[in-house]
């Protein structure tokens, strides 16, 4: 067991689990939030059909984390949790209201409005949560002693809320370009006019929490303004890739605007890694620090060596079959 | 008045997981029975047995979807509000609860669509295979979790170094003393609980004569299965006590109200337990019973509450109660199953109202007496969370305060309240409209795997019953 780091090991295993969640709940999110907006109730079907098949999957990768995480770093899960306390049942709540209203949209038709708002709001919700857990970490804990000192609304701060909002544009546009690919017609027009206003939302968003990040904490300004001049390529690749969308979104290239708008996540997600790494709890906790023990990490590993890779196939495989477009009155129900 | 976060969290925790456990334990007994009637259909070829499969599987549909919904939750519980447990526990916890996702993922990923979806694209016989190895799945699934559980009351196989648990025997941890008892006695739990919901249902089909054959048919082959399983479930209950005995012995004393170490122990059928008198007000019983059943002999020494400090004394009023009120309706369910014995002949099982009435509400007795039983092994192990390691005092997140718990118990509750009436009230929805309302074409039209249990049943929310969902016209 020596001979591996086990902790550098989960810590890509998690990293990698957060970042599939992210970019796969993400444009489903992004559709909720864009619900309330969409010019009729046919697009809302075509909407919901186009995500239908995969989100439930999506939402399992969210799941995997949080139970990796008690497994192999249960510091950051007795931190993190107690820390984000209120913001962690938002979404949930959000979460659940969304998993249900899912189901029961498709079967009703009197209460159908109930599960539309249940659907955008509880989409909007998780999004906005999960920008603040972003902003929360990016400040750092008050911690001692290995246990989180801080009160119950140190997440929500005016940073927090900024990347709150982000990650609700954010996702949006994810949404907005998932929704190009996947439909066609009215749907179609309409989702692509939205793509450059929500890129300059995520823009501006991203400028701002790019200056704002170094001066968070000193370590943050040290990493980017020190030596490893190399990370700076992660903001510039960001910034290519919005460029790209744009490009590719007027030139109707659908399939590469999505992958871009995946690349945008990536590179940005990256960057914030690498501002804090290798500390997982920050200011003061190193991946290391949170680890458990090695028997617990090698004991989890082998299932999860076995699982993963048959979950990624299943995955590739379900997006496969339920790839092309999703017309207006084509149900998969 | 202070709001005590350690009694809102326990209150929490009791709710979410209560609301949680009423789906699993659901789905875990039927999951089982889905696979016999697909095994019966297989070795048949009646294909009664498929309709009743493909009735049974649109429930088990929706209730697993409601599970794994209200189980998002369990999964974030032991950081929110635990957390100093859950950093002492991770070394054995983690693993555990990592182990019951990807369980739960490798079901879900391969068999589960199978199961829903793959009614007319594979053969019976490999639909049957699916069907069983949810089932199976369903059970690996509650090991994890029931080891978990039993290795809080009993824990064994570990050392603390540094203020932290760290697993020396993996076998030893998650075999420890009251798994096997505790394990045996859910899964148990879990085939009654389907029984009798498939009893209910049945004898609610035959009160309205609606598909009497097949529904007969389900009614008989379940109360020759309860017949056995319900007094089965008794003996296991006993020794599931008598490990209790010898490892939580003031659980034992909390479930008996039994306050003095001594012998010739009546077992009280009622009492009024006063914490402060350090005794029963009154308390009605019969002689020497307990020392009966606990020690099998009369004179036989029943440990009582005296031997420990008021302070660490679990709350004898909910456990004595629950663990009564889980024995009535475990006898109550005997009675019925002996019942259903007796009228066999002639037929009466399937056409005496009140029998059939009386099993439509047996159909809840099960839930109640789960969460009951539960109630019972978790209330008597206060005050510990780690049974003789961690109490709850020490378990509780530090930085928590009684108005962020009271925030989001209410909040859950709202949450759950919802859920709960809108699955319940499609469930119902479900279940009307019958064996004969399927069609092909309620198969997926054109794709092969979707990964929503519920999306396995096409029955409309809020419309009339021959309204088609419209996004299908």
């Amino acid at each position: 067991m020596e001979m591996f780091d086990l902790s550098l090991i989960w810590a890509v295993i998690i990293a990698f689990s957060v970042i599939m969640y992210v970019l796969m709940d993400g444009f489903d999110l992004g559709l909720g939030i864009l619900f309330p907006f969409a010019p009729d109730e046919d697009a809302r079907d075509v909407m919901m059909n186009s995500v239908a098949p995969v989100w439930d999957g999506n939402e399992t990768w969210l799941v995997l984390g949080g139970t990796g995480l008690i497994a192999a770093f249960p510091l950051v899960y007795t931190i993190l949790l107690p820390a984000l306390y209120l913001g962690v049942f938002l979404m949930l709540a959000g979460l659940i209201f969304r998993g249900v209203a899912f189901e029961f949209r498709f079967k009703s038709k009197r209460t159908r409005g109930w599960w539309n708002a249940a659907f955008a709001g509880g989409s909007f919700v998780a999004a906005f949560a999960q920008g603040c857990v972003v902003g929360a970490y990016i400040q750092g804990f008050e911690t001692a002693d290995r246990v989180y000192t801080g009160g119950a609304f140190d997440w929500l701060t005016p940073f927090s809320i900024l990347t709150g909002l982000g990650l609700v544009v954010g996702y949006t546009l994810l949404g907005a370009t998932w929704l190009v690919l996947k439909s066609e017609g009215h749907v179609r027009e309409w989702a692509r006019g939205l793509i450059p206003k929500l890129l300059i939302g995520v823009l501006a968003v991203f400028v701002i929490v790019s200056l704002w990040t170094p001066w968070i904490d000193p370590g943050v300004f040290d990493r980017w303004f020190d030596h490893m001049q190399v990370i700076w390529l992660l903001p510039f690749a960001a910034l290519l890739c919005a460029v790209g969308i744009y490009v590719a979104t007027r030139r109707r290239r659908e399939g590469l605007a999505f992958l871009l708008t995946l690349g945008l996540f990536i590179f940005t997600y990256l960057g914030l890694l690498v501002s804090r790494w290798p500390y997982v709890i920050p200011p003061d906790y190193t991946l290391w620090d949170a680890a458990s023990a090695p028997e617990s990490q090698f004991f989890l590993l082998i299932g999860v060596l076995f699982v993963v890779p048959i979950i990624l196939t299943y995955t590739a495989w379900s997006y496969w079959v339920f790839r092309g477009k999703v017309r207006v009155g084509e149900g998969y129900h | 008045m202070a709001l005590d976060p350690i009694l809102l969290s326990r209150l929490q925790f009791a709710f979410v997981v209560s609301f949680h456990a009423i789906f699993p334990v659901f789905t875990i007994g039927l999951a089982s029975y889905v696979a016999v009637l697909q095994g019966l259909f297989v070795a048949t070829g009646n294909t009664v047995w498929d309709r009743l499969g493909l009735f049974w599987t649109k429930i088990f549909a929706v209730v697993f979807g409601m599970g794994v919904v209200s189980g998002i939750v369990m999964a974030f519980q032991f950081g929110t509000n635990w957390s100093n447990f859950a950093q002492m526990a991770a070394n054995f916890i983690g693993p555990m609860l990592s182990y019951e996702v990807v369980t739960a993922f490798f079901l879900e990923a391969g068999f589960l669509g199978v199961l829903l979806f793959g009614r007319h694209r594979v053969s019976p016989a490999v639909h049957f295979f699916a069907a069983l190895m949810v089932a199976v799945g369903t059970f690996i699934s509650a090991f994890w979790i029931l080891a978990t559980n039993s290795w809080m009351q009993t824990p064994q196989g570990y050392e603390i170094r540094e203020g932290m648990v760290h697993v020396t025997s993996w076998i030893e941890a998650i075999f420890n003393p009251s798994f096997p008892y505790r394990f045996a006695h859910m899964a148990m739990a879990a085939f009654l609980t389907g029984g009798f919901v498939v009893c209910g249902v049945s004898a609610w089909f035959l009160l309205r004569r609606r598909d009497v054959e097949a529904h007969k048919r389900a009614l008989s082959m379940t109360m020759w299965l309860l017949l056995i399983l319900t007094p089965l479930q008794a003996w296991i209950g006993d020794e599931h006590g008598l490990n209790t005995l010898e490892h939580q012995p003031m659980k034992i004393a909390a479930m008996e109200g039994n306050w003095e170490t001594e012998s010739n122990v009546p077992l009280l059928l009622f009492a009024l337990p006063d914490r402060d008198l350090q005794a029963n007000r009154v308390e009605i019983g019969i002689p020497n019973g307990a020392s009966l059943i606990l020690r099998h002999d009369p004179d036989g020494v029943v440990p009582g509450l005296d031997q420990i400090d008021r302070a660490q004394q679990p709350p004898v009023w909910i456990t004595f109660y629950s663990f009564r009120v889980m024995v009535a309706l475990g006898l109550l369910m005997i009675a019925f199953a002996v019942a259903g014995l007796v009228l066999r002949k002639g037929g009466r099982v399937y056409h005496s109202r009140w029998f059939l009435r009386g099993l439509q509400g047996m159909s809840l007795a099960p839930f109640v007496a789960v969460v009951a039983g539960w109630v019972v092994t978790e209330t008597g192990r206060s005050p510990w969370l780690i049974y003789g390691v961690l109490d709850y005092a020490d378990a509780i997140t530090p930085s928590l305060s009684g108005g962020m718990v009271l925030f989001t118990l209410l909040g859950y509750i709202a949450v759950y309240a919802v859920i709960f009436i809108a699955g319940v009230y499609y469930l119902c929805k479900v279940i009307n409209q019958g064996l004969d309302e399927h069609d092909d074409t309620e198969e997926l039209d054109s794709h092969d795997r979707p990964a929503r249990p519920m999306s396995a049943a096409h029955v409309p929310f809020d419309d009339a019953r021959d309204d088609r969902a419209p996004n299908r016209s």
